[in-house]
């Protein structure tokens, strides 16, 4: 069970607030930080709000940022994390090329 | 850590989360129980994001109508959250005479229910949405339809919530409600934790069919596989809500450029699956559909794809509302593939309920005893 009313302590501006953590969409670290803050306590929900690792290369290069980032800010192990879950296809594919399995 | 609350709600879903927020924003004490340790993992953040009135069901229609008139348009500075709610419309598209006919019948019956509604051919279609196929015949055109970001607006509902007040426990699978007294009064989760409440929400989709059963009620309904897929962004083509008459996808472009589509297999009602997944076959079945009405799209490519549960009730229309024969619960489930273009609606309808206010609308229509035996 995980009490999301728990105490995380409050939110204190980083330096590096500022650095880009998902490329693809142009998250920083500041946005996630302040998620988790909000509430957003799995990866899975940081990502749904800010959309870090769902642009065209979909959290293949900031997965393991963003995980990094939301484990500090709750005081927990990264590895106490459900990963963000991988979906189909492994990489993109045109719609026509797809249309073509019959 | 909180054990007692004025309300629980059970199921921290777009429906529960709408509820919690709007009991938080009239000071009510309340409690969030989800069984998932997501919030929001259920259909709420999977869905095709349609916001519509036409293709309701006459007893859904005035809740639709009331949220597109009076919560969606304002939901944005309310929550503190874009949840790209666009009103452009929605384009029900027929390519054959049989879908003509299929149309056809929608339309005359939204129109009775007094929805502004109405058929447009193929050229008026090709004018509000420039992309279409050439093989377009016909449309039913709703101008007051649309489509909003799901996943946003489950968490903006449940980022108000809580802060306002609402306590969330995830990870918290309620198992059990006990009466006290001939009311509901106990909520028992897996890990054996024991909660209290004057009134209990029941909006754990299908999962509130097991935890109804625990009070002797039953509701039929089964659960369904509903699937998406997402293209890369593309600069915004247009704004409008797609369907089919067949109801072989649906679609929008999201506001970072992305189109979603929602789609099936054919094969939804034999998923055996434990977790929701996609299907092998659907995204290349639904490709080429999609593509017979807009071949423009052929070079998008489709970079995710994901899939997951609908709870259908026998009669397509959801449970909603008191038990009078348990005083102290509200059971709410079974939206059938329909839910989220009407949560902000049943979420204010609800808080209504559970302070034992008049609800702002009817809701006898969803009385869970309406499932008789044949005669
Ligand atoms: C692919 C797809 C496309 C869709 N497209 C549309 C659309 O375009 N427009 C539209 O209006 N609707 C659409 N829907 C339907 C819509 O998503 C649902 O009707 C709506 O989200 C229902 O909200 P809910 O909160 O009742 O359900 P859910 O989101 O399923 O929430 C129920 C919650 O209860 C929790 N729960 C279950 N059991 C327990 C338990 N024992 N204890 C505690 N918690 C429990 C679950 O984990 C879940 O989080 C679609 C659905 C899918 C799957």
């Amino acid at each position: 069970m995980n009490d999301r009313s728990r105490d995380i302590g409050t939110f204190i501006p980083g330096a590096d607030d500022d650095m880009i953590i998902c490329r693809c969409e142009e998250i920083t670290k500041g946005e996630i930080r302040r998620a988790v803050h909000d509430g957003m306590f799995t990866i899975a929900e940081v990502r749904r709000m800010l959309r870090c690792g769902m642009g065209l290369c979909q959290g293949q290069t900031c997965a393991r940022l963003v995980k990094g980032i939301v484990a500090a800010e709750l005081g927990v192990r990264g590895t106490e994390l459900e990963s963000a879950s991988a979906r189909s296809p492994m990489r993109p594919i045109e719609m026509r090329v797809l249309g073509r399995d019959q | 850590m909180k054990k007692t609350a004025d309300v629980i709600v059970v199921g921290g879903g777009a429906i529960g989360n709408a509820t919690a927020y709007n009991l938080a924003k009239n000071g009510v004490d309340v409690l969030v129980l989800e069984a998932d340790e997501v919030v929001g993992n259920g259909g709420s953040s999977r869905n095709g994001g349609g916001v519509r009135q036409s293709g309701r069901d006459p007893r859904e229609l005035p809740l639709a109508i009331y949220g597109i008139q009076h919560i969606w348009p304002n939901l944005k500075d309310e929550l503190g959250m874009d949840v790209e709610y666009h009103r452009e419309g929605n384009l029900r598209l027929g390519r054959t005479e049989a879908h003509r006919a299929i149309l056809n019948g929608l339309t005359d019956r939204a129109v009775e229910c007094g929805l502004d509604v109405r058929m447009v051919e193929g050229d008026e279609a090709r004018e509000i949405c420039p992309y279409l196929s050439d093989a377009v015949l016909c449309a039913s055109w709703c101008a007051t339809d649309g489509h909003a970001n799901p996943m946003l607006t489950t968490l903006a509902f449940y980022r108000a919530a809580r802060r306002l007040g609402a306590v969330y426990h995830s990870g918290a699978k309620v198992t059990e409600i006990k009466k006290q007294k001939g009311r509901a009064r106990q909520v028992v989760t897996e890990d054996g934790d024991v909660y209290e409440a004057d009134v209990i929400v029941l909006a754990a989709g299908y999962g509130s069919r097991a935890i109804a059963n625990t009070v002797g009620l039953e509701v039929p309904m089964h659960t369904q596989l509903m699937e998406v897929i997402v293209t890369e962004g593309v600069a915004p083509m247009f704004w409008q809500m797609l369907g089919t008459a067949d109801a072989d996808f649906y679609g929008h472009q999201s506001d970072h450029g992305s189109f979603v589509f929602g789609i099936t297999g054919g094969y939804e009602d034999f998923s055996t699956a434990v977790r929701p997944v996609s299907s092998s076959i659907a995204a290349s079945s639904a490709c080429r559909v999609i593509l017979g009405y807009f071949p423009i799209l052929e070079n998008l490519k489709i970079v995710r794809s994901w899939a997951g549960w609908i709870d259908v009730t026998a009669d397509h229309v959801p449970v909603f509302g008191p038990v009078e024969e348990v005083p102290g619960l509200i059971l709410v489930c079974g939206f059938s593939g329909h839910g989220f273009g009407i949560c902000p609606t049943a979420g204010l309808l609800l808080s209504e309920l559970a302070q034992g206010q008049t609800p702002t609308l009817p809701v006898d229509a969803f009385r869970y005893d309406r499932f008789k035996a044949p005669a």
